[in-house]
C-alpha cells in the first residue's frame, strides 16, 4: 500500500513529523518499507509564461526570452532548450533558487547577455531521470505560483508492507483509522453524499452463488461523458499511490478502491446483454481479460456474466469487450463483497495478482460495499455527469462476527505484564472495538473491517501492539531446571566432522537439488525425485547421493587453478521407495591431487584409494570395516568397493571412473566416498578388558600367493583357524618383483601371540603358527623363507 | 724424586695436546703400561729398603693418581668435544616448514549453527529434526496456513507432488515434535529449508533454526528476554540494542519481528541496514492456539513461544560476508577463511 502523506493528513493529522509517523506505523506492525519525498529539495521555482523568444545575438543555439513570473516586469532569461516557445508555461528558477545537486541560480552574463533566472526541465528539478527540453506545464498553470505549491510537491510517499492479516489498511480509510488509534489524533470521517436517483432503469442482478458473493450492489448511470478529464487532484493521488491515470471512469473506481479499500468495476452498459449474474463458470468457458490474456475457466472460478457471456473474473479482473472506453455513455458500476475463500488462490492460478484480488483474498469491509458505490456515483456524476439509477442490491448471508471474550488474566499470562481494566478498555476504545465489560472479562465485538480478529489471542495481540511491544519488559526465563539427556552411544556429528577436518578435508554445503543427468549417470538413479517447479533446469531433481555436489565443487575449484582439493559434505539424500519419500543423512568426501600438500622431504604422490580408505577407517574407529570389491556407476570398476560395518552395507569408496574423469576434464582421478551418517554416529560405550601381564610374541609370516587372492581372504582364513594365543594379525608388507614369480605377490603378516596369564613356550607358539600356515595353504600360499 | 715430578709434568703436557682418544690411550701406556715409566719405577720399589719403601711407594702412587686423573680429564674433554661436534653437525634448520597433512575446516554455516546450538543448549533447549521433503500438511495446514491462504503465496514453495513440498521453513518440526512429545517442551530445530527464489539476497536453499518452548509459565515477556539474550551472546555484545515489532505469522499470535541494532554501523545507518540502523533478524511469537489444537495440547493450560531465524543472515553479519551466494559456491578461497 503506497499513498501520499498529504492525502492521509486530510483524514488524520497527528502532530508528528513524517519520520516519526513512519516509525509509529512500523512499530505498530504496519512496516513502512519506504518513505520518500515526492520531489527533492529546491525552492524559488515558480510557474512562468514565456512571452517572447529572440535568437541570442552571439550564440546559435541560445534564445533570449522574456518571461512573465507574475510580476509587473517580465524577466530576461537566456535559454538553450529547443522547445522554448512563446506562450508555453514552464518552471522558472529565480535568482537565489537552489536546484537539486546544490545548483544555485545567480544573475549571470551568458555570452554578453544578462540572464535573470533559468527555465527548467524535469531532470533539472530532480523529478525525472531524463527529460527532453523544458518541462511544459499545463496551459492553466497559475503564473507566479511556486511550483512546489502548484504541484503539491511538499509531500511524501509512504509505502506500507502490509501483512496478510491487515487488509483493512489497503484503503486510506483504514490507514487513517489506524493512525488515529495509534496517535490519539481525531479522525475526520469520510462524508458520502447519497446521490438522487434520476433514472428509473435498473439492471436485473442474479447471484447464483450467495456464499461466494454474499453482497452485490450495482447501478446504471446513463449519459456520462467518459472522455472527461480526470481532475488533477485525483490523478495526483492515484499517481502517488502508484496507479496510472487511464480514463475518468476507471480512475474513479480506482480512486474509491484506494480511498475505501473496496474494489469496484465499471462495465460499459451498452455492451451488456440482459442482466448481470454472479455464478460459477461452466467448464470450458473462455474469457479474454483486460490484459489480453485468454483464460479457460471451470466450476471453481466465480465470474460475473450477462445473459450472453462471461464478463469478468469476479473480484480479480474484467474482461475485454465490456469495459469502459472513452466513447462509453452508459456505465454499470459494480461494488460487491466476495468471500475471501472464493477468491483466494484464483488469481494466482491464472498467474495474476491484481489490486482487486489482493484485497478480496484478504477480506474487504462488507459494511462499506454499498457506501463505496454511492461514493463512486458521487464522483462519477461530478466528473462525468449523467444520471444514476437505483442501486440493485442482492444480499445473502454475510459473514457473522461473534463476540470474543477477552480475559484480563489471560492477557497477563500471555504477555507477562499486568494491565488493569481501565487500560484494557482504553486500548479497545482506541481501536474502535465495541465491548461489554463484566468483572475482569470483556466481551468484544469485532468490526466488519477487521477480518483478522476472531479469537482472544487476536485481541491480545491488538492490545500488545497498541500498548507497544517495546513497553513490555524483557524477562529472563524462569522454569524448572532439568538436565538434558546426553547419550554416550551417540557420537555427535560435530566430532565426526572434526575428524575429517583434522584429516585435511574442507566442508562444503551444496544444493540438495542437482542436474537430472548427474543423478542418472553418476548415481544410476532411475527413480528420480523431481521437483514440479525447479528454479533452473540444472537444479531439477533431488539428490540421492552427495557426489553431484562434491564433483561440482571440485570442478569449480579446478577451474580456479586449485591443484589439491579435499572436500566433504554432510546432508540429506532422497529416494522414493514404495511411494514414500525416504530421506537419509549421508557423509561424503572427495580427495583430488597430491596426497600431501606440496612440501619438501616427502615423496610427491597422488592421493589414492588406500589414502582415503584410511580416512574412512579413522572415521569409523574403533568399529572395524570390511571393503568388498563392487561396481558403482560413478566409479572405476576395478578400484571401487562397498563398505560394510558388520553385515550392514554402509557406503562406497572408489576412484572416479576414467570416463567421468575425462568428461569433467580432470587431470587425475579423484577418490570419492560416501557413508551413512547413522552408521557413524552409533558408538558403543567402552567396557574394559583385562590387560595381559606377559609381553606379546611377534612372528612374521610372509607368503606368496596368486595375484587374485585378496588380503582379506587370507586374513579371514587365519581368523577362522582359531589358532590359540593369537591376539592380532595384520598385513604389513606387499611385495612384487625380483624373486617373485610373475602373476604372484608376496604378502607379509605380523602375528602377535600372547597369553594373559603366562609366558608362552616355544612349542605353543610353533603350534599356533603351524595352524595359521595350514589355513593359508587353502589359498595355495607358499611360505617365503 | 725430581724424576717423579718430571714424569708427571711431562705426562700432563703430553695429554693436553693430544686430540684423539686412541692416541691418548697409546700415550697412557708410556707411563702406566707394562713398560711404562711409572710401572718401571713401581717395580723398582723392591730394591729399596723396608724403611724407604712405604714413603717412596706413596709418592709414586701419588704421581700415578695424578697421571690417571689428568688422563681422565683429558678423556672427558675429548668426549665432550666429540659430542659437541656431533651435535653441531646434527643441527637442523628449524625454520623449514613442518611436514604432513594440512588441516581442513568447517563451513561457515556449520560454524554458525554450532554457535547457535551451543547457546540455546546452555538454556536447556534440546535439538530436534524433521524431514526436508515435507508433507503439505505439516509445512502449512498444521501451522494454521490453510490452502489458498495468502501466506502460502509468500513462501515460494517447491513442490514434489501435490501433497509434498520441500519444507519452506523449519516450523513443521514444531508440529512433529509436539505430536510425539508431551509438554513441557523446549527445542530448537536447525536445518535446511527451500524457497523458489534466487538473487543476491535469496538462495533457493538456506538454513533456519526453529525454536519452540511450550510450558505453563512462558510469556511474551520471556520470549523477549530469551531472544534478546541470545542475540547479545551470539554477537558477543552485551549492549546490543534489540527491538520487537508486531508482525504476522499464521502460526503465532501475537507475532513479532525482531530487529537488532545494525552490527556494521552500530545503528548509525549504512548500506547493510538500508540506512535504518536496524537489521531484521528473526520472526517470533506466541504459539497460535490453533497450532496447539492440531496436536492436542491444551492451550488453556500451556502457552508457548516459537521463533525462526535465518542462519546465513547471522553468519553474514557475524563474519562480514557480503554475498549470500558465496556460501554455496564451495570456493576454497572463501571457505578457507573460516578455518
Amino acid at each position: 500500500m503506497k499513498f501520499s502523506e498529504n492525502w492521509l493528513r486530510t483524514w488524520v493529522n497527528p502532530e508528528l513529523s513524517s519520520e516519526a509517523l513512519a516509525h509509529t506505523l512500523t512499530m505498530a506492525g504496519l512496516e513502512v518499507e519506504a518513505l520518500e519525498a515526492v520531489a527533492p529539495a529546491f525552492d524559488n521555482v515558480v510557474v512562468a509564461e514565456v512571452l517572447e523568444v529572440v535568437k541570442h545575438p552571439n550564440a546559435d543555439r541560445l534564445n533570449v526570452c522574456k518571461v512573465n513570473v507574475g510580476e509587473a516586469q517580465p524577466l530576461t532569461i537566456v535559454c538553450g532548450a529547443a522547445n522554448v516557445a512563446v506562450g508555453v508555461k514552464v518552471p522558472c528558477g529565480r535568482i537565489g533558487a537552489v536546484l537539486p545537486g546544490e545548483f544555485a541560480i545567480k544573475q549571470a552574463k551568458v555570452r554578453n547577455v544578462e540572464s535573470f533566472g533559468m527555465l527548467c526541465s524535469e531532470k533539472e528539478l530532480g523529478l525525472a531521470e531524463e527529460s527532453q527540453g523544458l518541462w511544459l506545464l499545463p496551459a492553466d498553470a497559475p503564473v507566479g505560483k511556486t511550483l512546489r505549491e502548484y504541484l503539491e510537491l511538499d509531500d511524501k510517499l509512504f509505502t506500507l508492507k502490509l501483512t496478510p492479516n491487515r487488509s483493512d489498511c489497503s484503503g486510506m480509510v483504514g490507514v487513517a483509522r489506524e493512525v488515529a488509534a495509534l496517535t490519539g489524533s481525531p479522525l475526520k470521517p469520510l462524508e458520502i453524499q447519497i446521490q438522487p436517483v434520476t433514472l428509473t432503469e435498473q439492471l436485473p442482478v442474479h447471484v447464483a452463488d450467495g456464499q461466494a458473493c454474499p453482497l452485490y450492489c450495482g447501478r446504471l448511470v446513463r449519459g456520462v461523458n467518459a472522455a472527461a478529464p480526470t481532475p488533477t487532484w485525483m490523478l495526483r493521488r492515484l499517481e502517488r499511490s502508484g496507479l496510472r491515470g487511464i480514463s475518468a471512469v476507471v480512475d474513479i473506481t480506482n480512486y474509491v478502491m484506494l480511498e475505501m479499500g473496496q474494489p469496484l468495476h465499471a462495465f460499459d452498459a451498452a455492451q451488456l446483454s440482459g442482466g448481470i449474474s454472479v455464478r460459477r463458470a461452466r467448464n470450458g468457458e473462455g474469457l479474454t481479460l483486460l490484459n489480453e490474456q485468454a483464460v479457460v475457466l471451470d466450476e471453481e472460478v466465480l465470474v460475473i456474466a450477462d445473459d450472453a457471456r462471461v464478463l469478468a473474473l469476479a473480484g480479480i479482473m474484467g474482461g475485454q469487450g465490456s469495459g469502459v472506453e472513452t466513447i462509453t455513455c452508459d456505465v454499470f458500476l459494480e461494488s460487491a463483497f466476495f468471500n475471501p475463500d472464493a477468491i483466494a488462490g484464483k488469481a494466482r492460478r491464472f498467474g495474476l495478482a491484481t489490486d482487486s484480488s489482493f484485497r478480496f483474498e484478504r477480506g474487504v469491509d462488507f459494511s462499506a460495499t454499498h457506501q463505496a458505490l454511492e461514493r463512486a456515483t458521487q464522483l462519477l456524476l461530478e466528473i462525468c455527469g449523467g444520471s444514476a439509477g437505483a442501486i440493485s442490491e442482492v444480499r445473502d448471508k454475510l459473514p457473522q462476527r461473534a463476540a470474543i471474550t477477552l480475559r484480563r488474566s489471560r492477557v497477563a499470562r500471555v504477555l507477562g505484564i499486568t494491565l488493569d481494566n481501565i487500560q484494557i478498555a482504553t486500548l479497545l476504545k482506541r481501536l474502535q472495538l465495541d465491548f461489554v465489560a463484566k468483572d475482569d472479562d470483556f466481551s468484544v465485538m469485532p468490526p466488519s473491517f477487521r477480518f483478522d480478529l476472531s479469537i482472544e489471542a487476536d485481541l491480545i495481540e491488538e492490545l500488545a501492539r497498541l500498548y507497544g511491544y517495546d513497553n513490555i519488559p524483557a524477562q529472563a526465563p524462569q522454569a524448572a531446571l532439568n538436565m538434558l539427556p546426553y547419550s554416550e552411544s551417540q557420537r555427535p556429528l560435530a566430532r565426526i566432522q572434526q575428524t575429517l577436518v583434522a584429516r585435511d578435508y574442507q566442508e562444503i554445503v551444496s544444493y540438495a537439488f542437482v542436474e537430472e543427468q548427474v543423478e542418472r549417470e553418476l548415481c544410476g538413479n532411475e527413480h528420480l525425485v523431481a521437483l514440479q517447479n525447479p528454479i533452473a533446469s540444472n537444479l531439477s531433481v533431488m539428490r540421492s547421493s552427495l557426489i553431484g555436489g562434491l564433483v561440482g565443487a571440485l570442478r569449480f575449484n579446478l577451474n580456479r587453478k586449485q591443484v589439491r582439493v579435499r572436500l566433504f559434505e554432510a546432508g540429506a539424500c532422497f529416494a522414493k521407495v514404495n511411494g514414500e519419500y525416504v530421506q537419509s543423512q549421508q557423509l561424503s568426501g572427495l580427495a583430488y591431487g597430491a596426497a600431501l600438500p606440496e612440501q619438501w622431504g616427502a615423496v610427491a604422490k597422488s592421493v589414492d584409494f588406500y589414502d582415503v580408505k584410511a580416512d574412512i577407517e579413522a572415521l569409523f574407529a574403533p568399529q572395524l570395516l570390511r571393503f568388498v570389491a563392487a561396481t558403482h556407476p560413478a566409479l572405476h570398476p576395478g578400484r571401487s568397493a562397498q563398505i560394510y560395518c558388520g553385515t550392514q552395507a554402509v557406503g562406497w569408496i572408489g576412484e572416479l571412473h576414467p570416463r567421468w574423469q575425462q568428461q569433467y576434464d580432470m587431470a587425475q582421478p579423484a577418490v570419492w566416498f560416501e557413508v551413512e551418517l547413522g552408521a557413524l554416529t552409533r558408538a558403543a560405550v567402552p567396557h574394559m578388558s583385562e590387560i595381559a601381564k606377559s609381553l606379546p610374541v611377534r612372528r612374521d609370516l610372509a607368503v606368496v600367493v596368486d595375484e587374485a587372492v585378496t588380503a582379506q581372504a587370507l586374513l579371514d582364513a587365519m581368523q577362522q583357524a582359531a589358532a590359540p594365543y593369537t591376539q592380532g594379525i595384520a598385513l604389513f608388507d606387499v611385495y612384487r618383483g625380483k624373486g617373485i614369480e610373475q602373476g604372484k605377490k608376496s604378502l607379509a603378516f605380523r602375528v602377535l601371540l600372547q597369553d594373559t596369564q603366562k609366558t608362552l613356550a616355544d612349542s605353543e607358539i610353533e603350534a599356533s603358527i603351524a595352524l595359521l600356515v595350514d589355513a593359508l595353504q587353502q589359498y595355495g600360499a607358499q611360505l617365503r623363507m | 724424586m725430581e724424576e717423579l715430578q718430571q714424569i708427571l709434568d711431562q705426562a700432563m703436557q703430553q695429554f693436553a695436546v693430544i686430540g684423539d682418544e686412541a692416541e691418548l690411550e697409546q700415550v697412557k701406556a708410556k707411563y702406566l703400561g707394562k713398560e711404562g715409566s711409572l710401572t718401571v719405577l713401581l717395580k723398582g720399589l723392591g730394591k729399596l729398603s723396608a724403611e724407604e719403601r712405604p714413603a717412596a711407594g706413596a709418592r709414586i702412587n701419588q704421581v700415578k693418581q695424578g697421571i690417571e686423573s689428568a688422563l681422565q680429564q683429558r678423556r672427558d674433554a675429548l668426549q665432550q668435544n666429540k659430542l659437541e661436534q656431533k651435535l653441531a653437525a646434527e643441527a637442523l634448520d628449524v625454520t623449514l616448514p613442518g611436514r604432513g597433512l594440512g588441516t581442513g575446516g568447517l563451513h561457515p554455516v556449520t560454524r554458525t549453527l554450532e554457535r547457535i546450538e551451543q547457546l540455546f543448549h546452555s538454556l536447556g533447549f534440546a535439538i530436534a529434526s524433521g524431514p526436508e521433503i515435507e508433507r503439505d500438511f505439516y509445512n502449512f495446514t498444521a501451522l494454521n496456513i490453510p490452502e489458498n491462504h495468502p501466506a502460502r503465496a509468500m513462501h515460494d514453495t517447491f513442490y514434489i507432488d501435490p501433497q509434498h513440498v520441500l519444507r519452506t521453513h523449519t516450523s513443521p518440526v514444531q508440529v512433529r515434535y509436539m505430536e510425539a512429545h508431551q509438554p513441557p517442551l523446549k527445542i530448537i530445530a536447525p536445518g535446511r529449508v527451500y524457497r523458489c527464489d534466487s538473487d543476491v539476497t535469496h538462495s533457493p536453499m538456506f538454513h533456519q533454526v526453529e525454536g519452540l518452548w511450550i510450558a505453563e509459565e512462558v510469556s511474551f515477556a520471556m520470549l523477549k528476554g530469551v531472544l534478546a539474550d541470545f542475540m547479545q551472546q551470539f554477537f558477543e555484545r552485551e549492549d546490543l540494542a534489540v527491538r520487537f515489532r508486531p508482525s504476522f505469522f499464521p502460526f503465532t499470535e501475537p507475532s513479532a519481528e525482531m530487529d537488532i541494532a545494525c552490527v556494521m554501523c552500530n545503528g548509525a545507518g549504512c548500506r547493510v541496514c538500508s540506512h535504518t540502523g536496524w537489521l531484521e533478524v528473526l520472526g517470533s511469537g506466541m504459539v497460535h492456539p490453533n497450532v496447539l489444537k492440531h496436536v492436542n495440547i491444551d492451550s488453556e493450560k500451556y502457552l508457548g513461544f516459537a521463533f525462526g531465524l535465518g542462519v546465513e543472515r547471522l553468519a553474514m553479519l557475524r563474519y562480514g560476508v557480503n554475498d549470500l551466494r558465496l556460501f554455496y559456491e564451495s570456493d576454497l578461497r572463501f571457505l578457507k577463511q573460516f578455518n
